[in-house]
């Protein structure tokens, strides 16, 4: 027998050692930093609270948000039982703050999940195919960018007229660009990845590589953005009926209280205060949480 | 213990391809036919610019690159950077579309209106990317990312999961462990382990290694190239081996394929290319790789400066610019790679292999590298 030589190939194993951390999945980890995170959860659960209140808003408010009293106008807050006072018209400001929050978390929710779904479409179908489709659909949301978001919410509810549906309409319109262009975005900085080309090359329908391997990962960036929105939704859609093109009297709503109160201030200020309160807490509510959403989901553990 | 083996660098090498065992039900054509041939393949991107984005010129990527491969062999192909290896993958797998050139896999044109479809193909073959990372998704079980493929292919969702998990055993993963895995949770040797295993469920005939070992570290590298040994006996299958790393190659392919800006400059047994290089870059490249024997030292860089613009690549041979025995027909008359379809002949693209092309040296052997004046201990001394 010849010298025997061996090589380190030779010593190698087939099988790959397996020293593993403990077996966790994406949304796992998700949740295991939130819970961590106080601020984040507090402001949960006022959010959950808010929409809590407003599902129940019947149950819970003490009086008809609607009924009038000559007798007790712009009383203070903790006037007998009035617990927040009353408005210009007498109405109970505590029922109207509850009966508000169901429009204006509606106000707040439904324009951005609109425009996401249809933001989202047109973004992975710019992001997935590119050439022409990119190109007309980005040139596009670019016209919409051009104008600042409130003054185009204001132009298109003015053209269309008040009310809640035209409300929404506007609001929607408005976030469909940047959501376009978020998905877009994330989109086309997967497309290029090799696990794309690996499902390609294994025969993979275009629409099959954006259904099972795309929309997981665009998912988390998209949803975070979107969960921004819904604060300067929210703050908006008070604008427009603050303007008087949202929400029309007498529905209870903070934007439009903010409004019939404000010739009240030097009356009540407190009072009159409370809507803008209760519009500030949400929306930093919202903020806060997808603030907290977005740390908990960016790092790539 | 195994006898007579020779240090890492020469390996354990084949000197004849494997032959296809009998009864391979997916064999068509017998071992004399080649499973596949590629004849004149070409690929330009074009460069566009302008206010109108015109076309200014094209990047010749691959040009007119023609060879076959044999039925159960490993055919490496070796090269710089640049000179078209990951575009030539690319194109085998369809990923891009070609500009010209023809692929025939074992006896089926591919496209043709009497071959297969190029979703055909894609079941025969597949191809492992370097980056075992981004060729796998996050945001998937490891499991789900190798049924993938077959449940793309109509298979049960079930039956493509048990088979995923079968074959991360074969991939040397134990099952239980690391099927429900996620990307992040594992190695990049064992990423990489996944990709092999990926782009095994669909049964592949011909395996594409797009520099599939280059960015693991030694001692993985060499787990994978003897996982990826292990297999091919295995799975019966014939591997198409992109590398820069020539002792990895050397190890690994029974015939090796050198290529140049886009084209084949040489092509031939492993043995004959390591042992006897015919084109002068072939033996730049064999000459770059590091040694520690003081014997083998050389005075001068075997290769120096960059590739030129493969946008306008130099007239003639391409490798004149570089070539330390260019000659007036070098940049004349374009050498050729005649008889690329014997699979077993040693062929290089150059003139001074052709006793007819008129260079000084033609018919010649290339002469030999000056070597160190002194061996490195004389000088020490």
């Amino acid at each position: 027998m010849a010298q025997a030589t061996f090589t380190y190939t030779d010593l190698a194993e087939l099988e790959a050692p397996a020293i593993v951390a403990p077996r966790q999945g994406y949304w796992w980890s998700v949740q295991r930093r939130l819970r961590g995170d106080y601020i984040t959860l507090f402001f949960l659960a006022i959010i959950l609270l808010l929409v809590g209140v407003a599902i129940f808003a019947p149950l819970i408010a003490p009086f008809d948000p609607n009924k009038t009293s000559m007798i007790y106008r712009m009383k203070p807050i903790g006037f007998r039982q009035f617990w927040l006072g009353t408005d210009e018209l007498g109405r109970d400001m505590l029922s109207r703050l509850i009966y508000g929050a169901r429009l204006s978390l509606m106000m707040g929710l439904v324009p951005v999940v609109l425009a996401t779904a249809i933001g989202g479409f047109f973004g992975v179908v710019a992001g997935f195919f590119g050439g022409w489709a990119n190109t007309i659909i980005m040139r596009l949301t670019d016209i919409f960018y051009a104008f600042p978001s409130v003054l185009l919410a204001v132009a298109i509810s003015g053209t269309m007229g008040g009310g809640i549906a035209n409300g929404l309409l506007a609001l929607t319109l408005v976030f469909i660009p940047p959501l376009c262009r978020v998905t877009e975005a994330a989109t086309t900085q997967l497309r290029s990845r090799d696990f794309v080309e690996a499902a390609r090359a294994s025969g993979a329908s275009g629409l099959s590589i954006i259904f099972f391997h795309m929309l997981r990962n665009i998912l988390g960036p998209v949803l975070i953005y979107a969960s921004s929105l819904i604060s300067v939704s929210i703050l908006l859609a008070s604008g427009l009926s603050f303007l008087g093109l949202g929400v029309e009297p007498p529905t209870a709503d903070w934007g439009l209280m903010l409004s019939t109160l404000r010739q009240s201030i030097y009356v009540q200020p407190l009072v009159c205060a409370l809507p803008g309160a209760a519009i500030f807490i949400a929306s930093l509510s919202f903020n806060l949480v997808s603030d907290g959403l977005r740390q908990a989901m960016d790092i790539k553990a | 213990m195994r006898a007579g083996r020779r240090a890492f660098s020469l390996g354990a090498r084949r000197t004849q391809p494997r032959i296809v065992p009998p009864g391979d039900p997916r064999d068509r054509g017998g071992p004399a036919q080649p499973l596949l041939l590629v004849e004149k393949l070409r690929k330009y991107f074009p460069i566009t610019g302008g206010v109108l984005n015109r076309k200014i010129g094209a990047v010749k990527a691959v040009d007119g690159v023609s060879f076959v491969v044999v039925k159960g062999e490993t055919l490496g192909i070796v090269g710089e950077s640049g000179c078209g290896k990951s575009t030539l993958a690319r194109l085998l797998v369809g990923l891009i579309p070609s500009d010209s050139g023809s692929v025939v896999f074992d006896g089926d044109p591919v496209g043709g209106a009497h071959g297969i479809s190029l979703r055909e193909l894609r079941r025969n073959l597949q191809i492992v990317f370097q980056d075992s990372d981004a060729s796998l998704n996050p945001r998937l079980p490891i499991e789900e990312s190798i049924a993938y493929g077959p449940r793309v292919h109509g298979m049960a969702r079930a039956e493509a999961k048990s088979t995923a998990r079968d074959l991360l055993g074969r991939v040397g993963l134990r099952p239980e462990l690391f099927a429900p895995r996620y990307p992040h949770e594992i190695s990049g040797g064992q990423k990489q382990r996944v990709n092999i295993a990926r782009a095994l469920a669909l049964s592949p005939r011909l395996l594409i290694l797009d520099e599939a070992v280059s960015a693991l570290d030694k001692s993985v590298e060499a787990q994978v190239l003897n996982l990826l040994r292990y297999l091919k006996t295995h799975f019966n299958l014939t591997y198409l081996f992109i590398s820069h790393d020539l002792n990895v190659v050397s190890f690994i392919a029974d015939r090796v394929m050198v290529m140049y800006l886009g084209q084949v400059v040489e092509i031939g047994p492993s043995d004959a290319i390591f042992d006897a290089p015919k084109h002068p870059y072939t033996r730049a490249l064999l000459e770059s790789r590091l040694t520690v024997d003081p014997r083998h030292r050389i005075e001068a860089p075997p290769l120096t400066g960059d590739p030129p613009n493969p946008i306008a690549p130099p007239s003639g041979c391409r490798f004149r610019t570089r070539c330390a025995f260019a000659e007036e027909i070098c940049a004349e008359k374009v050498p050729g790679l005649g008889g690329w379809r014997d699979a077993a002949a040693h062929l290089a693209a150059c003139h001074m292999t052709d006793r007819m092309s008129g260079h000084s040296r033609a018919g010649q052997a290339l002469p030999p590298l000056p070597r160190a004046p002194k061996p490195i201990e004389a000088q020490i001394a």
